[in-house]
């Protein structure tokens, strides 16, 4: 754990990343490229206050995912995470 | 349609502040309507743009306070940090009858929905209480009787958001028990010492592990890290149990 | 059509004429990170130069600190728009780190206690460009903004002073770090606001 609790999680990329994902990220279910782990993109730790948008691995704190705004271009880096999977039943902004 | 679907998310779109009112000293609600708002679901939040003339832009994300609708009409309640660059515009500034700009609604993880009959655990740290009140209101009215229970940290009575409403919701007799606690200053002759939640407050006031809920953990990063281990180790399913963290100082971005 | 926020200016001064392009002044320090704040303690930190495959040189903490030293005062400007004028510094220059080093070497990768990693030429790290600084403003350089040490190279823009900063490693050709692999210039001069890559 980190003890200057200076990130957020992966809720807080939802709204970038659904310029690039047509799905919801925070649900989809991503493994760590480093150790393993399996957990909701929801529950990585995000770093906002960077040049980019960077999440980590909650378990080991490897790096992910890294986004970058470029004027009009986005750069993604997805090497962190070996898979990701998502479930495309639930829209997110079915009202019920 | 699917495109549509995607581009409604993504899009930035005006909304027009209607009306405003101050929950605490520091936090104020907002109330939006939102021009082609393809609606939300309890636990979704919107990132909301300001521009400054020449150009400048900055972005922060707030959780939607209010009950999914079809009026085109949300809330979101905002809390005034100190050294925010957002935040006091947003509290002091801003006017019936100014234009923002926003996206959304994002988010699919940390979501209640109507259809959801599991017992419900919400813990709240400070802010953390918005998008779990949509929760409750989204329960509401859907006149759903899925049981709820609300544990709620603030610093002090001054800082509950939403006072009123949460008594009349736990006087109503329908499964919604609140608890408060205070980290610093409690209310004259409170039962328990101000402090930080722990193990002791977790065993007598969530519901036991064993109905098996679905948890929804809000706050700042170090209250909801340390609220999360305090569920699993009580036997939450890791799985059942939803976070969403607001930062170090509860500003999220 | 973008909305403009009536009355909002967000954080920032007027430009000043002695800024580079694009940057506005701010009074404050503000703290960027890519991730966790690394707590490394004094009698495990190291400094090493390597070519990638062998250890050049290596300073542990109490053989770093016995190198002569400087006082710099000096100007940061970050890619994110804000500069901070007339910063006070204390570290060793990079001149003093490699001298009688003898290489022909003509990159440098910058590594750092967590991952992050930056690129630089070696000419822009020698020759009174560059520091491994240890003290801000008087005092101990603090963890959140590089302490122990970290790099400085005020030329450019700020993510090129690598905080936490372990050691380089010389290299033949120049390599994007974390940064430039994503989309920032390799080399990142602010006064020709190189703050993205052109490919």
């Amino acid at each position: 754990m980190n003890a200057s609790m200076n990130y957020v999680d992966g809720n807080a990329a939802g709204g970038e990343l659904s310029r690039i994902f047509a799905v919801d990220i925070t649900s989809a279910e991503g493994q760590c490229a480093n150790c393993g782990a399996k957990r909701r993109f929801a529950e990585a730790h995000l770093y906002v206050r960077c040049p980019g948008l960077v999440a980590r691995c909650p378990v080991c704190g490897h790096v992910l995912l890294r986004l970058a705004k470029i004027q009009e271009r986005l750069f993604l880096d997805l090497c962190g995470m070996t898979r990701l999977t998502f479930d495309t039943t639930k829209q997110s902004n079915a009202t019920s | 349609m699917e495109g549509t679907a995607v581009l409604d998310r993504v899009t930035w779109r005006v909304a027009k502040v209607v009306a405003v009112h101050d929950e605490t000293a520091t936090a104020r609600t907002l109330a939006l309507a939102v021009r082609n708002w393809p609606g939300h679901v309890a636990g979704q939040h919107v990132d909301v743009r300001l521009t400054a003339p020449d150009g400048y832009s900055a972005v922060r994300s707030y959780s939607i306070a209010s009950a999914p609708s079809s009026d085109g009409h949300i809330e979101i309640t905002v809390e005034r940090l100190p050294n925010g660059e957002v935040s006091p515009y947003l509290t002091q500034e801003v006017v019936v009858g100014d234009d923002l700009e926003l996206r959304g609604p994002i988010g699919g993880w940390f979501v209640w929905r109507s259809d959801q009959r599991e017992p419900i655990q919400l813990v709240a740290g400070g802010s953390g209480i918005v998008p779990l009140i949509a929760m409750l209101r989204s329960r509401s009215s859907a006149g759903s009787s899925a049981p709820f229970r609300l544990l709620y940290s603030v610093r002090e009575p001054g800082s509950v958001f939403y006072r009123d409403e949460l008594r009349a919701l736990s006087n109503q007799g329908d499964s919604v028990v609140i608890t408060y606690a205070y980290t610093r200053v409690t209310p004259k002759d409170w039962p328990r010492p101000a402090g930080r939640i722990d193990a002791p407050l977790i065993a007598a006031d969530t519901w036991p592990s064993t109905l098996r809920p679905t948890s929804y953990i809000c706050g700042p990063t170090s209250f909801v890290e340390r609220a999360t281990d305090l569920l699993i180790s009580a036997g939450y399913d890791r799985e059942k149990t939803k976070t969403e963290r607001f930062g170090a100082t509860g500003e999220r971005k | 059509m973008t909305v403009i926020s009536r009355g909002f200016s967000g954080r920032r001064t007027p430009a000043d004429a002695k800024l580079p392009p694009g940057q506005y002044l701010t009074t404050d320090f503000p703290v960027l990170s890519a991730g966790p704040t690394p707590h490394i303690s004094l009698d495990r930190w190291e400094f090493t130069i390597d070519d990638g495959s062998n250890v050049l040189k290596r300073w542990d903490w109490k053989s770093f600190r016995e190198l002569p030293s400087e006082t710099i005062a000096t100007d940061l400007h970050c890619v994110t728009r804000w500069s901070k004028l007339g910063t006070s510094w204390e570290g060793v220059s990079l001149d003093v780190l490699m001298a009688d080093l003898n290489t022909d070497l003509p990159y440098a990768m910058f590594r750092s206690y967590g991952d992050y990693t930056t690129n630089l030429p070696l000419k822009d790290v020698i020759n009174k460009q560059a520091w491994i600084a240890f003290k801000y403003d008087g005092a101990d350089l603090e963890p959140e903004h590089g302490g122990p040490a970290r790099l400085l190279v005020p030329h450019l823009y700020l993510w090129k002073s690598a905080k936490w900063v372990k050691g380089m490693t010389l290299m033949p050709h120049d390599k994007p770090g974390f940064w430039e692999s994503l989309g920032y210039h390799i080399y990142g001069d602010p006064w020709k606001e190189q703050r993205y890559s052109t490919e």
